[in-house]
């Protein structure tokens, strides 16, 4: 396969995300209950969350920074009045009977997020808008008998609703989007970023038109996308389902469907005839969210280095490759750590991003390891590369070096000294080894000086055996051609 | 000693010369409430143990010098504010066995006062009804005629302090719901602006309307009162950051010069005479006392009832779609599954009017009728609001009746919900507007009291009390006690 799917010549989708970022925040959003995962069911729950008569809701100024900081890094306009409105609709898991979130004047509208696709080359995501609202909370319909189970702890918590415009063109395209955004929310410390707890989820509204057509097709709204894999899945199937029932003859309906990610297939959940008419309307108990620019630039103070910016300083600071700053900057904390760690290696800056970049990340990943659960620290990985760079160590010595710090054998140098892996560079002593390998195999050195020049790497092989890989392999090199003649 | 006769201001006082212990004033209260209430029917719980562990408490501290404003005096709170451990209904079967773990803002207040909470006061369900009679506990009989509601939404408040069953009460009006009733009953009642007086804890009806406030028997206790009520409650949002001023410090401010204006519209069509005349020797008082009467216009009065009537049913709509059964509250039995635990629960748990009400509004809010409605009320409430800046610019308070009629016979307009809800017509725009207004008892029609309102503008409270306190130096209808209730 090229790459190509048959029907991409005829049709063209059409595709918006809405992304429900979990705000970090310690405490909810309209009440003083903690946020925090995995807490024993409706442990964290008090009479707010539990929409008990006569409590009334408290906006967390944490939850309102966060989002104006999510709006100022996606360069959108942040209201200066913004209205929070109640949806209503009954669920056992939603205590009041309505949602606290914003409708028609949300905090964050207008902005844009630039990714990268494939080939190489960029795309502006434009983002409608980005609202506040209230998580509800969770039913459980295991282990009862029958019944169902609700759980309030995450009722309340703060998401920030984020919404794109339909500028999404392909699956790979939609993925490349929500990875960014999960970056950016993750460099902007508003959210925790784990997709199993929920943190970061997604919904795809997903349509198809013949190409050249200008209007939109009837788009269908994909639930329970909850990672990068399954966004990808559910939407090319989603895709394919709409052209086999266009190109059927038929007409795709408007509904909310299901991805099952155990068969691969989306299915209806609900139609627009059946869907919710949630009744919005201006919640009385909150008055508008009026900003100050004060406020604003109080937030505005607080924005980190962005992602794309990151990535731009790495190439031109650091004289990166693109792709290596990519990689680099896919998070804050493998920046943060490349950067500590190239300080530590005085400045071995593309030795440093080889390491971070291959050996690191690849033990990182086998371990199933975050990178800041690093057993090897940034000054740890810095102090090798440093030896490997004053000619201590050789590259291949060093990876036995990192994998004594990765078993917590202690940094480079004291590794190195009490295993006495320090590479010989006295030029005396590597060429009386020489002598004594060229004098054990005359065999060998007749057949090289008869134009048999293969055999440079057998007598190179036997040096470094002889000094247990220690041997400087420069000077190793000079001094077999000098003897070799 | 007639204990029971005197008032908030009079017994703080006996209190505190030592005339009376609150223990004392607790017993012979309770033993009153036990004798008379049978009639009335103004109690839906009475705490008789807790109230003489506090009135015990009270004494305490009184002994120990660390008396507050109310210390030892016994109140009562309308069964919509959340009381720590004790029940409250909201009088609906919805909520009979709901037992609020924490105080609302307004009964920490007074406890922190050290006022004696005698019990919860019966009510109109959901505070939805202007004559008590949507009560799941009954309803209340006007202690001036038995046969005749007191008003609603806060009846019981207003009956018992009628009967003189406890010297103030707790009310709420989200249209006229403290107001009209202390008019039927002949008592001073006070609707604070709009976030003056914390709602945290007081069950929610429609939010943007809401407002606590006392029912006494003079503007004097009512100023002493509204000084424990007020303040701002940061767990209140819509509560306004404001300092409470001393009510009871200007009471006898002098009323020369005092700008009154009389809403044309407020004297039309549907005005009793008899309460018109009693309305119009009142303003001949206020004139003595140095006040200039005019004219004005309310150009927007008669859009008031059908703006409140979509406002408020929307917003309870929403209000109680918490009660569904799962986690607390009234839940059906033995439910086959989701659908019908709500169908059931709701239905078998609310009263007819709050269901008309939250049909309504749940009408008035739904796609396709809610720029007809919602938002069309949403701009005439604006409309409503602007009539009364545009009067208060040129006068200081606004006076006209409290209700066209007084106090009407149990059952007359329970069928006819158009007729109950004009029982409001003068006091909804207040609310829309967010404006403090008062009632004062003004005259009799016949052997029923008439009420006289006074709306101020906003955080003016302390000019309307003072206004009615002058008033009631004038006149003895705040001292006339229901026949039996001597």
């Amino acid at each position: 396969m090229n790459g190509m799917a048959d029907w991409e010549t005829d049709w063209e989708p059409v595709i918006g995300l809405e992304i429900h970022v979990q705000l970090a925040t310690r405490s909810k959003i309209f009440s003083g209950a903690a946020t925090a995962y995995g807490a024993a069911p409706n442990t964290q729950a008090c009479a707010v969350d539990l929409g008990l008569p006569g409590v009334l809701p408290v906006l967390n100024e944490a939850a309102v920074r966060m989002a104006v900081k999510f709006g100022l890094a996606v360069e959108a306009r942040i209201a200066r009045r913004s209205i929070f409105a109640r949806k209503n609709y009954f669920y056992p898991d939603l205590p009041k009977g309505y949602q606290i979130s914003q409708y028609e004047l949300p905090i964050v509208e207008g902005g844009r997020l630039e990714i990268r696709l494939e080939d190489g080359t960029t795309k502006v995501v434009g983002i409608t808008r980005a609202h506040l609202e209230e998580d509800a909370g969770k039913s459980l319909h295991e282990d009862f008998h029958g019944l169902s189970g609700i759980d309030l702890n995450r009722a309340g918590t703060p998401l920030l609703e984020v919404v794109s415009e339909p500028d999404l063109r392909s699956a790979k395209e939609a993925v490349a989007y929500m990875k960014k955004l999960h970056t950016l929310v993750r460099y902007l410390e508003i959210c925790d970023g784990n997709m199993q707890e929920g943190s970061f989820r997604c919904d795809a509204n997903v349509s198809v038109r013949r190409r050249g057509q200008h209007e939109f097709g009837t788009r269908t709204e994909l639930k329970n996308l909850n990672s990068f894999r399954f966004v990808e899945r559910a939407i090319r199937y989603e895709i394919e389902r709409q052209i086999d029932i266009l190109e059927g003859g038929g007409s795709v309906v408007q509904e909310t469907r299901l991805y099952d990610p155990e068969r691969d297939e989306t299915r209806p959940m609900r139609s627009k005839e059946e869907a919710f008419d949630y009744r919005y309307f201006p919640d009385p108990d909150l008055l508008p969210l009026v900003l100050e620019e004060g406020f604003i630039e109080s937030v505005r103070a607080t924005l980190p280095e962005l992602p794309d910016a990151k990535r731009e300083r790495f190439v031109y600071e650091y004289g990166l490759s693109p792709y290596e700053a990519e990689v680099l900057t896919a998070s804050r904390e493998l920046a943060d750590y490349f950067e500590a760690a190239e300080q530590a290696s005085e400045s071995e800056t593309k030795l440093t991003a080889h390491w971070v970049m291959g050996d690191l990340l690849g033990a990182l990943n086998k371990a199933g390891l975050e990178i800041t659960q690093s057993p090897v620290t940034a000054s740890m990985l810095g102090g090798l590369v440093r030896r490997i760079g004053d000619g201590t160590i050789s590259g291949k010595i060093a990876k036995q070096v990192f994998e004594a710090m990765w078993r917590g054998e202690g940094d480079a140098d004291r590794i190195i000294e009490t295993k006495g892996l320090r590479q010989v560079t006295d030029s005396a002593a590597i060429e009386k080894v020489v002598d004594e390998v060229l004098a054990a195999h005359p065999q060998q050195v007749e057949q090289y000086r008869a134009g048999k020049e293969k055999l440079f790497g057998f007598f190179v092989g036997q040096v470094m055996k002889a000094t247990q890989g220690k041997a400087n392999p420069a000077q190793v090199n000079e001094i077999l051609r000098r003897k070799l003649g | 000693m007639s204990l029971h006769r005197l008032g908030v201001r009079q017994l703080a006082d006996a209190l505190a010369r030592g005339e009376c212990s609150s223990v004392e004033l607790t017993q012979a209260l309770l033993a009153r409430i036990r004798r008379l209430d049978g009639d009335f029917n103004s109690f839906i719980t009475v705490t008789e143990e807790q109230a003489l562990d506090q009135a015990a408490e009270a004494d305490r501290r009184r002994a120990a010098g660390e008396a507050g404003p109310l210390t030892g005096v016994p109140i009562a709170h309308k069964d919509i504010f959340c009381t720590d451990g004790v029940r409250t209904s909201c009088a609906s079967r919805m909520l009979d066995n709901f037992i609020a773990p924490y105080d609302a803002t307004v009964v920490q207040r007074f406890k922190a006062a050290g006022a004696v909470m005698l019990g919860k006061t019966n009510m109109d369900e959901f505070a939805m009804g202007s004559s008590n009679e949507t009560s799941y506990y009954g309803p209340v009989r006007n202690p001036w005629d038995r046969e005749r509601v007191p008003g609603g939404s806060s009846g019981g408040s207003a009956a018992a302090v009628a009967a003189r069953l406890v010297p103030a009460a707790t009310g709420t009006d989200t249209g006229g719901s403290i107001r009209q009733p202390a008019a039927l009953c002949g008592l001073t009642g006070v609707k604070p602006t709009y976030g003056r007086v914390s709602r945290y804890g007081m069950i929610a009806f429609a939010s943007s309307l809401d407002q606590g406030g006392p029912l006494c028997r003079s503007a004097e206790d009512a100023a002493l009162i509204l000084e424990v009520m007020a303040g701002f409650d940061p767990r209140d949002s819509t509560s306004v950051d404001r300092p409470v001023p001393r009510y009871s410090a200007t009471l006898g401010d002098s009323l020369e010069g005092l700008e009154i204006g009389l809403p044309q519209e407020y004297f039309g069509d549907g005005l009793e005479p008899a309460v018109a005349a009693a309305v119009e020797q009142a303003v001949r008082v206020f004139e003595r006392l140095g006040a200039r009467v005019r004219q004005i216009r309310l150009p927007n009065t008669a859009l008031a009832v059908p703006t409140y009537y979509v406002v408020a049913p929307a917003e309870c709509s929403s209000n109680l779609s918490r009660y569904d059964g799962v986690r607390f509250g009234y839940r059906c039995r033995d439910p086959e599954d989701l659908m019908d635990l709500y169908k059931r629960t709701r239905g078998e748990g609310f009263g007819a009017e709050v269901k008309r009400r939250i049909m309504v509004g749940t009408y008035v809010l739904s796609a396709g009728y809610y720029d007809a409605y919602y938002l069309k009320a949403q701009k005439l409430r604006r409309l409503i609001s602007a009539d009364f800046q545009a009067a208060f610019a040129e006068v200081d308070v606004i006076l006209g009746p409290t209700s066209p009629t007084p106090a009407f016979p149990l059952g007359a307009r329970l069928e006819d919900p158009i007729q109950m809800y004009l029982s409001d017509i003068y006091t909804i725009a207040a609310n829309l507007a967010g404006l403090p207004a008062l009632s004062i008892p003004c005259g009799f029609a016949g052997h029923l009291p008439v009420g006289l309102q006074l709306i101020g503008d906003y955080f003016s409270e302390g000019r309307l009390l003072n206004a009615a306190h002058r008033y009631q130096q004038e006149t003895d209808w705040h001292e006339r006690i229901p026949p039996g209730c001597e």
